[in-house]
């Protein structure tokens, strides 16, 4: 990480999020200590827009898992959900989640609240089993919004196909009906103007989000998207719709356009730069960066700032003359795109390669997460025929340290640099 | 029956024959029903686990068949697939990798995240349409079946093309009258599994079951109804054997030897094998809009599984029930290895069990496993332990 600047604007994004990260846990510990209401929710269709409406705090338990396996405790809730009966072979997040609620919310970071309300999408299917496992430990409401996806690689379709409106209409009912829930929940009447206000927010950070993503095409690249862009995610997740998230993006535009600017990039030496599929290897986090940095490497772009945002990468911005609507439009679009960015990610692959100035693409499947792990071996396949990008494929897990094999991971990674080289020197 | 069909000659045959005919069919990887069907020029359509709206297919002059995997070696598919994976989506793209099967269209459904890949995956491989039939996993919303019968409508427009002609109401409605009667048939072959259980052994009534998903639907109907009354006439006298439900084969297929393994200690008088072919559990109505009434029975007239979220359907309450309404005294919670939605399910299930006091026996399988033995020991113990204690 490039040390910060003297005007304080380098490295601001990483320690201004860490802050507001620590401040949000401290909110959701409040928020069990008073009985306010809060929302579980995922990061692929949060609602947060609808839900901040009603004032709820909003929980991610996929951060809060992720969180216990960067600060490397993962194995011990792992272990206790096991010892209650789930298999080794299930989702890490969930069984991480299972603990923290058996330990009644006792988490690194704080005490995480019960749920009032749980919201899960369609885009993940294990969301909806995991929220089961909250109605039945709590007995709450548990709303499942089905966003249908794209049925055909290359067929999806926009507003005014009839396709689209009937999918748009599912959805924009589904929405009505989680208001009146909100409403029953929180005892509070459903306000259109503060939803106006949420999604102008939204509006910004989308179009911040974007703006970032689109910085890093520069060389060398303004930021890590396996490291820095994991906070930056955190904060676009747990922030959305904020004045806080806001001021956040706002900030971390500046102070990419400051580095862009001024030719600072986020490691010393760029030498290669990477495109990451999959999701990140929490229990090493920062090594598993390093076995790339330390060979010049750096990722530039993920499809995990893609799905992981809800898709908010593609830069829906809600029609605020009609908040609802646009709402369903753009929830639709977004988590459409989130799962696209899953399933069908080789052909958006294809395409930064060349604006981003890709040398190779990592894939990271991992055991946890079939979503994204079941078609990338497949995925990659498909742009080797396309292309003659030079590509890495590691397994490994995002929670479960036992999946890990560092020095097999180290092995393939410097193999797959001394291949890089060797193209290079060729290429000269 | 009329002339040889798909199936050949199986239903003159006597029942044990038949049966046996049967079960070599269903294990012959190379689907010979299916390239009968294709010499005489028919279509198929592919559709993967667990529910698919075969009388839309049918309609169309096609053969809807279902994929369900099978007993082979995924040599080309393991390279198109991660390690962490089911058995069942790395054989099932494996037969249409290495040309067991051919299709004409191939459909998937949201149902868990491995399954959901399979559009995807398909489609780089195969030069035929591949899709996902996004079923409404909001089952509650009130929207639900308006959405899901403009998802019909969009599948009979796809089909149309495949088939290339019209799918009139008429079509559909004549066609649901066929599957009404093939569901009337396998609630009949069910209600002789809980009502004399000692009649036919659960492999037996999976390969009369399971065949009806690889053949033209008429056919299946008439080998039922020829089948079942030789099924009544059976002697066998009954035996002290455990009563159980078998839960866990909602997707994944267990190996005929594994229901043969179990039927050796076990009556199973219900169980959610191939649970897509009996997931409506009443006539569809053959009045009005026939696609909305499919719809309608798809989300109102239906069973349960994992990988369906119903809040009017709580799992663990509908095995309950299941184990009640059949007088079943013990169950069998099995899952896939690797299979998500049932491995979370066993947890709750377990605990729901606890709770009534009802025995049961926890286990996985996989599609190609070979090795009975260690599971025979340790069902007879269980069976043991229930029946003596």
């Amino acid at each position: 990480m490039t040390p910060h600047s003297p005007n304080g604007i380098v490295g601001r994004g990483v320690t201004a999020g860490a802050s507001l990260f620590r401040d949000w846990f401290d909110r959701l510990t409040a928020a069990g200590h008073a009985n306010h209401p809060t929302a579980y929710v995922f990061v692929m269709g949060s609602l947060a827009e609808l839900l901040r409406v009603f004032d709820f705090e909003l929980s991610f338990p996929e951060i809060n898992s992720l969180q216990t396996a960067v600060r490397r405790v993962a194995h011990e809730y792992l272990n206790e959900a096991e010892d209650y009966g789930y298999s080794p072979d299930i989702c890490g997040y969930v069984k991480a989640d299972v603990a923290v609620q058996l330990r009644k919310g006792a988490h690194p970071m704080g005490t995480l609240p019960p749920p009032s309300l749980a919201v899960a999408t369609n885009a993940c299917n294990t969301y909806v089993k995991w929220a089961e496992i909250w109605e039945r430990l709590y007995h709450i409401p548990v709303f499942t919004l089905d966003v249908p996806g794209t049925r055909r690689a290359g067929g999806q379709t926009w507003p005014g196909n009839p396709d689209f409106s009937a999918d748009c209409a599912y959805v924009a009912a589904q929405l009505q009906e989680l208001i009146a829930l909100c409403e029953h929940v929180t005892d509070k009447h459903f306000d259109i103007d503060r939803l106006r206000e949420v999604l102008g927010h939204a509006n910004a950070m989308t179009a911040a989000w974007r703006r970032v993503i689109a910085l890093n095409r520069h060389e060398p690249a303004v930021f890590g998207a396996l490291t820095d862009g994991t906070v930056y995610l955190g904060v676009a997740n747990g922030l959305r719709g904020t004045p806080e998230g806001r001021r956040y993006f706002d900030d971390l535009v500046e102070e990419m356009e400051h580095k862009a600017a001024h030719g600072l990039g986020t490691i010393d030496a760029e030498k290669h730069r990477l495109v990451f599929v999959g999701v990140p290897c929490y229990p090493i986090f920062r090594r598993f960066n390093e076995m790339f940095s330390e060979w010049g490497g750096v990722f530039v772009n993920s499809t995990y700032l893609w799905f992981a945002s809800g898709g908010a990468d593609l830069g829906f911005e809600y029609d605020l003359s009609r908040p609802l609507e646009s709402l369903a439009e753009g929830v639709l679009i977004s988590v459409r795109h989130a799962m696209d960015s899953m399933f069908h990610q080789d052909r958006a692959i294809a395409e930064i390669l060349e604006p981003f100035h890709v040398d190779g693409v990592v894939y990271h499947p991992i055991k946890s997460c079939r979503t994204v792990s079941t078609g990338l071996a497949d995925s990659r396949r498909a742009l080797m025929a396309r292309t003659d990008i030079p590509s890495l494929f590691i397994e490994s897990d995002m929670m479960d340290k036992r999946v890990v094999s560092e020095a097999q991971l180290k092995n393939r990674i410097d193999a797959f640099f001394e291949g890089l080289d060797s193209r290079n020197a060729r290429r000269v | 029956m009329s002339a040889p069909g798909a199936l050949g000659n199986v239903a003159l045959e006597p029942l044990d024959a038949a049966l046996a005919s049967l079960r070599d069919l269903l294990e012959d990887t190379e689907y010979p029903t299916v390239k009968r069907w294709r010499a005489d020029g028919g279509k198929v359509v592919g559709h993967f686990q667990v529910y698919f709206p075969e009388e839309i297919a049918h309609a169309a002059g096609l053969l809807p068949l279902k994929i369900h995997g099978a007993p082979i070696e995924p040599r080309q598919a393991e390279a198109r697939f991660g390690s962490y994976l089911c058995s069942i989506v790395k054989t099932s793209l494996e037969l249409a990798l290495s040309g067991h099967v051919e299709l004409d269209l191939f459909v998937t459904h949201p149902i868990c995240d491995a399954a959901r890949n399979l559009a995807a995956v398909w489609g780089r491989n195969v030069d035929y349409p591949c899709e996902i039939l996004y079923l409404p996993q909001n089952a509650n919303s009130p929207q639900a079946v308006d959405y899901l019968r403009h998802e019909y409508d969009r599948l009979r427009r796809v089909i149309e093309t495949i088939a290339g002609r019209a799918v009139t109401d008429d079509d559909l409605q004549r066609s649901i009258g066929v599957f009404n009667e093939n569901r009337r048939l396998l609630r009949e072959l069910y209600a002789i599994r809980r009502d004399r259980p000692w009649l036919l052994a659960a492999d037996e009534a999976y390969v009369l079951m399971a065949i009806g998903g690889a053949i033209p639907r008429e056919e299946h109907n008439a080998l039922l109804q020829t089948l079942l009354p030789q099924v009544e006439q059976r002697t066998a006298r009954p035996q002290d054997r455990l009563r159980v439900v078998f839960e866990g084969g909602f997707c994944e297929q267990p190996p005929l030897d594994l229901l043969r393994t179990i039927a050796q200690s076990c009556y199973v008088v219900d169980d959610d094998l191939l649970i897509g072919l009996r997931w409506i559990t009443t006539d569809v109505s053959a009045m009005g809009d026939p696609l909305h009434n499919l719809a309608n029975a798809y989300l109102e007239h239906s069973s349960y599984s994992p990988v369906q979220h119903d809040l009017r359907k709580p799992k663990e309450r509908m095995l309950l029930e299941r184990i009640r309404s059949s007088g079943a005294g013990a169950a069998i919670v099995t899952a896939a290895k690797m299979c998500e939605p049932g491995l979370d399910e066993q947890v709750a299930y377990a605990r729901a069990l606890d709770e009534a006091h009802v025995p049961y026996f926890v286990s996985e399988f996989e599609e190609n496993m070979t090795s009975f033995e260690h599971l025979q020991i340790q069902l007879e113990t269980f069976v043991e332990n229930v029946l003596f204690t």
